[in-house]
């Protein structure tokens, strides 16, 4: 069976045909052909394929996408500004070493995204708990975490008090 | 050292942002016109004979281009010991063997294809402990083998140990096992295989040694009839790789027949389940060891045997008692060593490489028991290991030669970050382990040289060619900081192209922690030969002598008036557009003085050697059995930090690897079939767990690195499951010496200490017979 469906996907409306059994992540991937959301297990376990959809961060593998009708979807191709400047989100992750091998990046950054629209003032904590359902083997996370608490404004008043010991560049070098 | 520029900044990774936006592709993301999908038919049995198989119902499926058996195709040998093939003929002998394999319009049918396969089994006796395998009435895994043991005869005795025994004050003797674990790399495995119309093979594979690759997959055409042709081997963005991508596999010779036989591009893409269930595993141990030392803590002979499960195959898994003869030489200096490990045949999954290549399994067993002869002889454990720590200028009796060791000064840098000597709260303990690993190269093929090209353009860019693999570990960044050092250009000056083999030269592989050393001087010494052709021609337009000018803010300064300069890219222009012109361009291959093991493994396998002590403050409950991580401290002497932002990222990450493979992970095999594939039951540490890692760098300039870089890769993942072995014991009293150290094994070591049977009753009591326990 298929059937009609509208959305908003990255801020422009789609209106598609898609079969009952498509998930979210295969109409994204193989339909629109946007492959920045990864698919890590297709089981819910890893959350490489998060996404957005009405601000919340779901499992896309797990989602119907005949269920993302009337609904707003963002990827992670949605959060690049037209003039191609990255997301303050993204900005840090760069920045921070937040990302290594890159396969969980995507949906690892939506799930910050999702965290931080719905609390700005996100602690180590609420970050722990957000990208908990994100697997990473590359990093320890702990730079990912690094990366999030940056953009948090939480830890905008003082300094980031960062879960790991930072070199102190100034004595390095000599 | 001097003023350096882009050498030691926290330089962002130069693809982070491709990655952050999503714009990198992966294999997942590949497609190529008129593609085919293929998919593997796995073994039912973990030993027997293929009796029948039955493949018209799958042929005739509609969208199935091609189905095939190993009677279909020409015998391809693979791996290390050339005892496998792609595809199973006559017998199966794991239940990962590939059976057979289907190519079809769409990924569903190639799926529903390979379920209307049918197969006749005869199953035969089969074998899953390796010690098992080794008795006289075992059955064989490879008949024609004739015995499980492999040929492989790791076997050392330097100095005389029984000698030494007989002398010793204090021995320690224990044994200590280790599980598979796997490499859980968030990208799958896959392949996609094309031939042009003259049989030029194209393969995009996830591989971390594409110039073996090239060469392994040319010998597998030659086996195909197809002589003389090329390999191309394009490298797509690698989701991970960690040792798991140092061999070629089943399922990349099978997208070749498969591309062979249809005449089409073929992509072969690991679900979930198939990666944990279908690559290859860390090499799991059964260690017998015994160490001794004098009155005074001096440590006088190390005695190993070791067991290891091979599987069914033979990968690089198999040879990684050539690199846990390091630690076992040379972790403290031992004078008198005798080591022997016995590679054994079972019916379980084969192993492979994968970060620290059996040094993780090495150090659990030595670091344990260093400990175990420190309470002995009554020692302060670090105060033990400082009376044994190698120093600079060391050779150790198998011949490894230490150029420079920050080990007790990673030792100090515990103690004072941990707060060593503060008194244990209650159930609280502390532990520490420490390292030896290469850190500059290791020879273990005929070559350990990486190839570099630089080629400069009119604007002072420049690309490098580099034969080096980044997988997300940073190579990539890291050669684009040494050269643009050397250059007096920015990071972002350069691009770095490691994809191709067409384009790319040669490189043994990105394993050993060797990148940053052996590609890192490959790219230093393609840079020196482009900044003599700069300096010449500035020389020149200067006119000033070579020895007054530098590189530096993209220009040829002169050092005596930095007014008096010219841009680099000006300076290319005027030589490429005038007459005779030229362009620069340049190439270098470092190839390191390490040396192969000789007969009796001597041999100075790495041009310098990483160190490293890991330390560690745990909780543990005693009702429960659980540890808690209240602080870990991993310093490391890594000559010098290129990128530090991109070092921690690899100790941090090294270090929660470490601490899954100490703690949670473990696939389960149950005579044979994996119990657990998937994240739900296979426990990679999430960020939930992230303990509280300081990593303190100490930087020891080694001469031979790149700005005096040691190779940081796989240090971070050594030493963490001995040093919490060490904290619970500290704890609580007890030792576990199996892996993983679960709440289980550690409630059942505590309640068999108080004298308690494993449900916590009296062992005397009477009702104590009516324990059950439910596994």
């Amino acid at each position: 069976m298929s059937r009609e469906i509208a959305f908003t996907f990255n801020s422009n409306k789609i209106a598609i045909t898609v079969e009952d059994h498509w998930t979210l992540l295969h109409l994204i991937r193989e339909e629109l052909g946007y492959t920045g959301t990864k698919e890590g297990c297709g089981s819910g376990e890893c959350g490489a394929c998060t996404v957005i959809v009405d601000g919340m961060a779901v499992n896309s593998c797990l989602y119907l996408a005949a269920e993302i009708d009337g609904k707003e979807l963002v990827t992670i191709e949605g959060l690049t500004s037209p003039d191609g400047s990255l997301h303050p989100i993204q900005k840090a992750f760069v920045e921070n070493g937040g990302i290594q091998c890159g396969f969980c990046s995507p949906g690892m950054i939506m799930s910050a995204k999702a965290l931080l629209d719905e609390n700005s003032n996100a602690t180590e904590d609420d970050i722990k708990d957000a990208i908990a359902g994100n697997l990473c083997r590359c990093t320890g996370y702990v730079q990912i975490i690094d990366s999030i608490k940056s953009v948090s404004g939480y830890y905008q008043k003082e300094a980031p008090q960062v879960v790991a010991w930072k070199n102190d560049e100034d004595d390095r070098g000599e | 050292m001097q003023n350096l520029c882009s050498v030691g900044k926290r330089i962002p990774k130069i693809d982070a942002v491709d990655k952050a936006t999503g714009r990198a592709r992966y294999i997942q993301d590949m497609k190529l016109p008129g593609m085919l999908y293929g998919k593997i038919l796995y073994s039912k049995f973990p030993h027997a004979r293929i009796t029948k198989i039955d493949t018209s119902k799958a042929k005739a499926l509609p969208g199935v281009r091609v189905v095939l058996t190993g009677e279909d195709v020409p015998e391809i040998k693979m791996g290390v010991y050339k005892d496998n093939r792609p595809l199973k003929a006559g017998k199966v002998c794991s239940y990962r063997d590939e059976v057979a394999a289907v190519a079809a319009t769409d990924p569903q049918i190639a799926k529903e294809a390979v379920g209307l396969i049918e197969v006749i089994y005869e199953p035969l006796p089969a074998v899953f402990d390796p010690e098992e395998a080794l008795k006289d009435n075992a059955p064989l895994v490879h008949e024609e083998h004739k015995t499980n043991v492999l040929r492989m005869p790791w076997k050392l005795h330097y100095g005389d140990v029984e000698a030494a025994k007989a002398e010793a004050a204090h021995v320690v003797e224990d044994r200590f096992s280790t599980t598979w674990v796997t490499h859980c790399c968030m990208g799958t495995s896959g392949a996609i295989a094309e031939f042009d119309p003259a049989n030029n093979l194209t393969i995009y594979s996830n591989t971390q040694i594409p110039s073996l690759a090239q060469k392994d997959f040319l010998d597998a055409l030659k086996a195909m009839g197809i002589a003389d042709r090329r390999v191309r081997v394009i490298k797509p963005c690698i989701g991970g790789g960690f040792g798991s991508k140092l061999d070629t596999y089943a399922y990349e010779y099978i997208a070749i027949l498969l591309a062979f036989y249809t005449r089409r591009p073929v992509k072969i893409e690991f679900d979930r389940t198939e990666e944990f269930i279908a690559t290859s595993t860390r090499q799991p141990t059964v260690t017998y060891i015994s160490q001794g030392c004098d009155e005074n803590g001096k440590l006088l002979f190390r005695d190993i045997s070791m067991i290891l499960d091979n599987g069914a195959y033979t990968s690089w898994g198999a040879t990684t008692p050539s690199v846990m003869m390091m630690p076992i030489t040379t972790l403290y200096r031992v004078p008198n060593v005798r080591y022997e490990a016995k590679c054994v045949y079972t019916n379980n999954t084969y192993s492979q490489a994968m970060r620290g290549y059996g040094n993780p399994q090495a150090t659990y067993a030595i670091e344990s028991t260093i400990d175990m002869l420190a309470e002995k002889a009554a020692i302060d454990p670090i105060e033990f290991r400082r009376i044994n720590s190698n120093q600079s200028g060391d050779v150790s009796t198998q011949g490894l030669r230490i150029t420079t060791c920050g080990l007790e000064d990673c030792m100090d840098a515990v103690k004072t970050k941990l707060e060593w000597d503060k008194p244990n709260a209650d159930g609280e303990g502390v532990g520490l382990a420490s390292l030896i690993h290469v850190g500059g190269g290791a020879r273990v093929y005929k070559s350990d040289g990486c190839g570099t090209i630089i080629k400069m353009d009119d604007f002072g860019r420049i690309d490098i060619f580099t034969g080096a693999t980044d997988m997300g570990q940073g190579s990539d960044t890291v050669i684009a900081q040494i050269a643009a050092e050397e250059l007096g250009l920015q990071a972002e000056d350069i691009h770095v192209i490691h994809t191709d083999t067409d384009v790319c030269p040669w490189d043994v592989g990105s394993h050993a922690s060797r990148t940053t050393f052996v590609a890192g001087n490959a790219a230093l010494g393609a840079a020196k030969k482009i900044k003599a052709r700069i300096l010449e021609l500035g020389a020149k337009l200067l006119e000033a002598p070579l020895e007054k000018l530098m590189l530096r803010e993209r220009c040829v300064i002169h050092l005596d008036d930095p007014e008096r300069r010219i841009e680099i890219g000006k300076l290319l222009r005027k030589a490429h557009f005038s007459h005779g012109g030229q362009m620069l361009m340049a190439e270098y291959f470092y190839d390191p003085a390490n040396e192969n093991m000789g007969k009796d493994f001597r041999g100075n396998m790495s041009m310098t050697y990483t160190f490293g002590s890991h330390g560690v403050r745990v909780k543990v409950d005693e009702e429960t059995g659980k540890v808690e991580i209240l602080n870990y401290v991993a310093a490391h002497d890594v000559g010098k930090a290129i990128n530090p932002m991109l070092l921690e990222g690899q100790v941090y990450g090294g270090v929660m690897m470490g601490l899954g493979y100490a703690l949670t992970e473990q696939v389960i095999l149950e005579k044979g079939e994996n119990m657990n594939p998937n994240f739900r039951d296979y426990k990679i540490l999430t960020a939930k767990d992230v303990v509280p890692i300081e990593a303190p760098v100490l930087e020891t300039y080694d001469q031979d690195g790149p700005f005096g870089a040691k190779g940081i890769g796989e240090p971070g993942c050594v030493p963490t499951a001995p040093a919490i072995a060490n904290a619970i014991y500290d704890a609580v009293g007890v030792r576990i010496k199996d892996l993983p150290i679960t709440p289980e094994r550690v409630l059942a070591a505590i309640r068999e200490k108080k004298g308690l049977d494993l449900c916590g009753q009296e062992v005397d009591k009477e009702d104590a017979d009516a324990c059950i326990i439910e596994e």
